[in-house]
């Protein structure tokens, strides 16, 4: 009798401890946004679905972006998924650090990805991180100070348009500000403010030889607006302002307009945070006339490192995570306007997600981003707030704290301009350009 | 009048010192405070102080969203383990160069300490390699062995300063009474120095608890400790300040009152031998 028990007992020993030695296992390293987080909250459903365990790694985007690239370059091995953005997708996919996400199911339905969104995550035409969600920016603007000041923003505005309007916005006494831009240092936050805006005055960081091009008349023109137009109808201290701090200042009422990335749309018409959730309207990044708008295009996207153990799992979580059945899920639970925005086609199709006040500037501004050519004159890098190079992050850091250095009066436009032009000559030579 | 004089000044250097100390504790208690705001309060401009309405809406999220216990739980391992190691190592350590220096010693001394001069991100490359080809990377005993290592410097000179207040004289009669080397340094050398390597340990266990490079860059998901913890609730977009404070406030508190119930004692370490 004992025997038996004791066999019985082995024998369910035994197939608890196989299905645990078979049960997979992934590790994501992601950033924490809204969307990720919700997104954590949806996993019980993907390891009900597969029986696959996901363990997540959420970091700030800085920590984040050491931690993964530290990771991937020593073969590591830590993480079988990473978030990662558009300037390191083509990169790491060109090393071969990446692992093509090719033979992707017929229902994932690959094609639907927008354009925009599938080329800046591709190299050679492959496919190496699927968007989460995507963003590009756009005006955001309070109607009821726009109708105060006897204006009205037209969909598609010229800087001059802005400038005046954000003069005419301004109230000091009562604290308003007429715009609030990122005047911040590092090249994620000032630097592709600034970078974006200089496409649009048909400025290029690099010339089709790779000579750095801050000596040239179009990004003198274009510090020398922002500089004017901020230190006239900007708030004080523009210069340590990042989409934190702007936003904060937006949400409370302290100015007129502010352009950034499309996703604070939903922070900003949130009645739970924002003092003027119902007086905001959108507008598309504004323009020279050159022919190039000032609007970025960024994606949080999710990525295979290569040599990860458990590569069909990742596979698997990818097109869970970013599959259309995935947003129909967040839809369900939380309403389309917290869906993750800007990455396929059919949410923009969908006549629920077209009543969110926000989605048709967002797609409008996505499909007007083109980082295969994002400058007014030709160039030989992919990016438009960024170049896609691995000396980028270091030369546009050093650069945006120059360019922080003019917003805070500690020197001239042209002083800033030949420091960056002679830093980013001689990175660019040291680096075989 | 040479008594009215006094009180006068020591009610002056207590209102000093009471401002002092609130300036250094200010940050903290903002920290707090913010944590029991909701995320439009936490940036509310002008600040608001004490007049919001108190939430625990951030602690609750902070719960539902980690496992903070197992963060704790890695933390306390980590702190514990490589100040614990690095006691063992360097009392020996600090007993040769106290009590039986060479011509050499103040120079090693010095040597250890530069290596604290080094910034860390200058050896992540080495390390990492390190610890992968001995599969110490998330792992508490890689980061054990890592933060003992850094903090070594400072522990061995700490109790360097506090084994050169004790007369040589005591362990020489303890050697005459036939002590062993081992027993002179457990039972005569120890005893005496408590208070210093009391301190020792404290300060080296907050130095370990806080500690911020090595323990995001090492970890992932099994060893990640209260560092980790905190990183999680930064975002480069969104407002996340209040949830942020909730977070920190939840990863200080342990040590904030380890602190607290032993501030005699650090006290007294930190001044051991300041004053004769």
């Amino acid at each position: 009798m004992y025997l038996k028990h004791a066999l019985r007992a082995a024998t369910a020993l035994t197939f608890v401890a196989t299905a645990a030695a078979h049960a997979q296992s992934i590790t994501i390293a992601t950033v924490n946004n809204g969307d990720m987080i919700r997104m954590q909250g949806y996993t019980d459903k993907f390891t009900e679905a597969t029986g696959v365990e996901v363990e997540w790694v959420t970091l700030e985007e800085n920590v984040l972006r050491q931690r993964v690239t530290t990771d991937i370059t020593t073969k590591g091995g830590q993480f079988d998924i990473m978030t990662i953005g558009m300037y390191e997708t083509p990169i790491w996919g060109a090393n071969g650090w990446l692992v093509p996400l090719d033979g992707l199911s017929e229902e994932y339905d690959v094609g639907d990805i927008l354009p925009a969104m599938s080329g800046g995550l591709s190299h050679d035409g492959t496919l190496y991180a699927a968007p989460f969600y995507g963003e590009s920016s756009m005006i955001m603007y309070r109607t009821d100070l726009m109708e105060k000041a006897g204006m009205e923003m037209p969909e598609a505005p010229s800087w001059q348009f802005i400038k005046e309007a954000a003069a005419a916005m301004t109230d000091r006494d009562a604290d308003i500000n007429g715009i609030c831009l990122r005047g911040k240092a590092g090249w994620g936050e000032g630097g592709a403010f600034i970078t974006a805006m200089s496409n649009s005055f048909g400025a290029r960081w690099f010339d089709e030889d790779w000579k750095p091009q801050f000596d040239q008349p179009e990004w003198s023109d274009t510090l020398n607006f922002y500089v004017e137009m901020m230190t006239e109808s900007g708030p004080a201290g523009y210069a340590t302002n990042g989409f934190n701090e702007n936003l904060s200042l937006f949400q409370q009422g302290k100015c007129g307009m502010w352009i950034d990335a499309t996703v604070a749309a939903s922070f900003v018409t949130n009645p739970d945070d924002s003092t003027v959730a119902d007086s905001v309207g959108f507008a598309l990044a504004p323009d020279t006339g050159l022919g190039k708008r000032s609007n970025w295009l960024w994606a949080w996207a999710l990525a295979i490192p290569a040599g990860t153990q458990q590569e069909d799992a990742a596979k698997q979580f990818i097109e869970w995570a970013t599959s259309k059945d995935y947003i129909e899920l967040v839809a369900e639970n939380e309403g389309w306007a917290n869906v993750p925005p800007g990455a396929r086609s059919s949410l923009y199709e969908n006549p629920e997600y077209q009543k969110v006040p926000f989605a048709k500037m967002t797609l409008d501004s996505i499909l007007s981003a083109d980082p295969n050519n994002p400058t007014v004159k030709p160039v030989p890098y992919v990016g438009i707030q960024f170049a896609a190079i691995p000396e980028f992050a270091g030369i546009a850091t050093q650069v945006s704290q120059e360019f922080s250095a003019v917003y805070a009066g500690q020197q001239t436009v042209e002083e800033a301009l030949a420091k960056a032009q002679a830093f980013t000559a001689e990175e660019m030579e040291a680096a075989g350009y | 009048m040479t008594r009215v004089v006094t009180t006068r000044r020591k009610s002056l250097n207590t209102a000093f010192a009471w401002g002092v100390g609130l300036l250094i504790f200010f940050p903290i208690l903002w920290t707090i405070l913010t944590s029991f705001k909701t995320e439009a309060q936490a940036i509310a401009s002008p600040p608001l102080f004490l007049n919001f309405n108190w939430t625990l809406e951030n602690y609750a999220i902070v719960q539902e969203r980690s496992d903070y216990m197992r963060f704790l739980w890695n933390s306390v391992i980590i702190a514990g383990g490589s100040t614990l190691l690095g006691v063992i190592i360097a009392v020996p350590a600090a007993w040769a160069m106290a009590f039986v220096p060479s011509k050499r010693t103040k120079d090693i001394l010095l040597w250890m300490l530069s290596t604290k001069m080094l910034p860390a991100v200058g050896v992540l490359y080495p390390i990492y390699l390190l610890f992968i080809r001995l599969g110490l990377l998330d792992t508490r005993g890689g980061l054990v062995v890592v933060l003992m290592l850094i903090n070594l410097p400072i522990i061995v000179w700490m109790l360097y300063t506090y084994f050169r207040e004790i007369p040589g004289e005591i362990l020489e009669a303890a050697r005459m009474d036939g002590a062993t080397l081992k027993e002179e340094i457990l039972y005569v050398l120890t005893p005496m120095a408590i208070p210093g390597i009391a301190s020792t340990v404290l300060l080296n266990f907050i130095l370990a608890w806080n500690e911020a490079f090595w323990t995001l860059n090492l970890t992932a998901v099994d060893a990640a400790p209260l560092t980790a913890f905190i990183a999680s609730y930064s975002s480069p977009e969104g407002l996340f300040f209040a949830k942020l404070s909730a977070a920190s406030t939840m990863a200080i508190a342990p040590i904030l009152i380890l602190g607290w119930f032993s501030q005699k004692q650090l006290v007294r370490g930190l001044t051991f031998g300041a004053v004769k």
